[in-house]
């Protein structure tokens, strides 16, 4: 179990637990937010946290920096100055040949000797790959306390923590955790969980240069080679406008055919839940839900999908949820919001042509 | 070689109920099963050890019910099996749940060392993905989150080559052993049980260790005690005011049912609708 058992509430200092901040914590400053990048682009949700990262500098009346790790040759400084536009004051940067292309070993050293070095008392990372695999080094090495893949972040007034609200049990609760008596408190956040800031073309900051302090002799992890997903298969679901889902009511892997020529019709990406990844009918990569992605397309139609919370949490954010299912009590139909009590297979081709006609009348119309 | 796979009992998160006034979780007539995320990092430890020979132990910490958890792992052909238990590690969060599968991983090494520890991506009840990294830290192993394939392993040499998914892409990584892999999801399909096997594993003795046995040095640094997180507050999903407005059905055909849909959501969304139209020429 990750927090303690969200099944039982415990009264907060039981068992003899230091619930307070010890004198020598009470220096840690300022909100950081770990910008991820690779090959020459920052990840979006690095600016997504920058937005989030200055209401909670804000509330608390401290400064909001950007921490940048990359190689000598890399853009750090434009990414720095991007960073300063989505709202950053500061960026710590920190440039080393070692630390081209992210390695757990040599990342954790230099945000570890950063966060030691200038103590901010929250740090915040993406829910991605990388991020989770940075935090959990960084957190265990510091001995803090570290939640997960983060719906919404607060300052909590009374204790002036970070109160980080996350789902727990695949979504069916949700619990608010906070760190009371270390520093830094850290979160990870999903992509897409929280929207992106207003850029500012004027605004700037300072960098603050760090070294990291180590030889390449040193470290036992080489980065031999970086595939990159084929265009073909790069699935960008996460950022999607238009996404059509399929669940495990379309009963076999070869109806799953349904739903890509729906999504082919609408220009969206395709997305399942995880029982038809499971079952291997697509790629992992495209389940949406509390083990998958986060979505928050202007569209999303779900096809034989039930509704379980697991897939609710992932995809509750989109815009306009169509739903298209056989059973009228099945709980997808308690969040979407229109509805098609039928046969997916059935009505997935039918809304195929209906979609693919409604638009050729109005390009004939246009035209 | 030595193979240490770090597995969970979970509830089905499929199953779980929340009580709509206590908010807590019903668990009786949840089955618990092994976390399915583990079952693939055991599998690639059963495949290693086929193609290498060595042992396979699987490690779990949790209540004595757990037990039922590595008697499964057992059936599919592990060697040995031990369940870390004890009422001082209630309430642990990743951090104090880290420091103790860690403890025990040495203390399973001092009767054998161990080359690679598994573990899943992530459990289905926490999410949290942090016990892994947390492991391999405080073993001072290398770390490969998110493997989705094991290229080469030379034991000789004692380095090994893996490919991870990464965001956009695939990093191919090289490293020495002892390392730590959080195996991807779908990686491989798993074993089916022998007979025998499940024989085996019914009678098999589960090594049971409380805390001292584990090697625990340090009793603050597990448990609640040792938890930086503190959970504040627990609250159901806020359930949508309205339902979903339905197309009418009564004597309609799909065909009539999706052109229904279309009107209604463009009547309704005409933004949306110009949206899809651009989206449809290109």
């Amino acid at each position: 179990m990750t927090e303690q058992e969200a099944s039982k509430k415990k009264p907060a200092g039981r068992a003899g637990r230091n619930l307070e901040l010890p004198e020598h914590l009470k220096s840690y400053k300022g909100v950081w937010v770990f910008i991820e990048h690779d090959r020459g682009a920052v990840h979006q949700i690095s600016w997504e946290l920058l937005g989030e990262g200055r209401k909670l500098a804000d509330s608390l009346g401290v400064a909001l920096s950007g921490v940048l790790l990359g190689g000598p040759n890399e853009d750090l400084d434009d990414f720095a100055a991007e960073a300063f536009r989505y709202g950053a004051d500061s960026c710590y940067v920190m440039r080393d040949p070692i630390l081209k292309g992210y390695r757990n070993e040599p990342f954790t050293k230099g945000l570890t000797d950063l966060v030691n070095q200038h103590q901010p008392e929250i740090v915040l990372l993406g829910a991605t790959t990388m991020g989770r695999d940075l935090a959990g080094s960084v957190a265990t090495t510091l001995g803090t306390g570290l939640t997960a893949d983060c719906t919404e972040l607060r300052i909590d007034p009374a204790s002036r923590a970070l109160a980080a609200t996350r789902p727990t049990f695949g979504g069916s609760l949700l619990c608010t955790i906070m760190t009371l008596a270390y520093r830094p408190q850290m979160a990870t956040v999903r992509p897409r969980v929280m929207p992106m800031p207003a850029r500012n073309e004027h605004r700037s900051g300072t960098i603050i240069e760090g070294t990291l302090g180590m030889i390449e002799a040193d470290i036992v992890t080489k980065l031999l080679d970086f595939i990159p997903d084929a265009s073909s298969n790069k699935v960008n679901l996460a950022y999607a406008d238009v996404i059509v889902s399929g669940g495990k009511g379309l009963k076999k892997p070869e109806n799953f055919q349904l739903v890509w020529d729906l999504a082919q019709v609408l220009g969206a990406e395709v997305g399942a839940t995880r029982p038809v990844v499971q079952a291997g009918w697509v790629d992992a990569e495209r389940q949406v839900g509390q083990t998958g992605k986060t979505v928050r397309p202007k569209l999303y139609i779900a096809a034989g999908i039930s509704g379980a919370i697991q897939h609710r949490v992932g995809m509750e954010g989109a815009d306009c949820i169509v739903a298209i299912n056989t059973d009228p009590n099945a709980p997808i139909f308690d969040f979407a919001h229109y509805g098609i009590v039928g046969n997916a297979l059935q009505v997935l081709p039918a809304l195929t042509d209906a979609f693919r006609n409604h638009f050729a009348m109005k390009r004939q119309k246009a035209a | 070689m030595h193979i240490v796979v770090c597995i969970k009992q979970v509830p089905d998160s499929a199953q779980i109920r929340v009580h709509p006034v206590t908010n807590t979780i019903m668990r009786q007539g949840v089955p618990a099963i092994v976390n399915p995320y583990d079952l693939f990092a055991l599998e690639e430890a059963l495949r290693l050890k086929d193609k290498f020979g060595g042992r396979v132990t699987v490690l779990c910490m949790g209540p004595p019910q757990a037990e039922e958890a590595l008697r499964k792992c057992v059936s599919f052909g592990v060697d040995d099996a031990i369940l870390v238990t004890d009422r001082a590690f209630a309430g642990a969060d990743t951090l104090a749940t880290s420091y103790a599968l860690a403890a025990a991983i040495r203390t399973i090494e001092a009767e054998q060392a161990v080359d690679i520890v598994f573990t899943g991506k992530q459990t289905i009840d926490g999410d949290t993905a942090q016990v892994g990294p947390g492991i391999a830290k405080r073993l001072n192993a290398q770390l490969l989150t998110y493997v989705s394939s094991i290229v080469e392993l030379d034991l000789i040499g004692r380095w090994i080559t893996i490919e991870r998914r990464a965001e956009g892409g695939v990093q191919v990584l090289k490293t020495r052993l002892p390392c730590l892999i959080t195996m991807l999801e779908n990686t491989n399909e798993l074993r089916f049980a022998t007979m025998p096997d499940m024989i085996r594993a019914a009678r098999f003795g589960v090594r049971k260790w409380n805390k001292d046995d584990a090697g625990i040095e340090d009793v603050s640094r597990i448990g609640l005690k040792g938890s930086p997180t503190v959970v504040s507050k627990v609250f159901g999903p806020t359930p949508r005011a309205e339902k979903a407005e339905l197309v009418p059905t009564e004597r309609a055909t799909p065909r009539d049912m999706a052109l229904n849909l279309v009107q209604m959501l463009f009547t309704k969304h005409p933004l949306l609708e110009a949206e899809l139209l651009e989206k449809a020429r290109l």
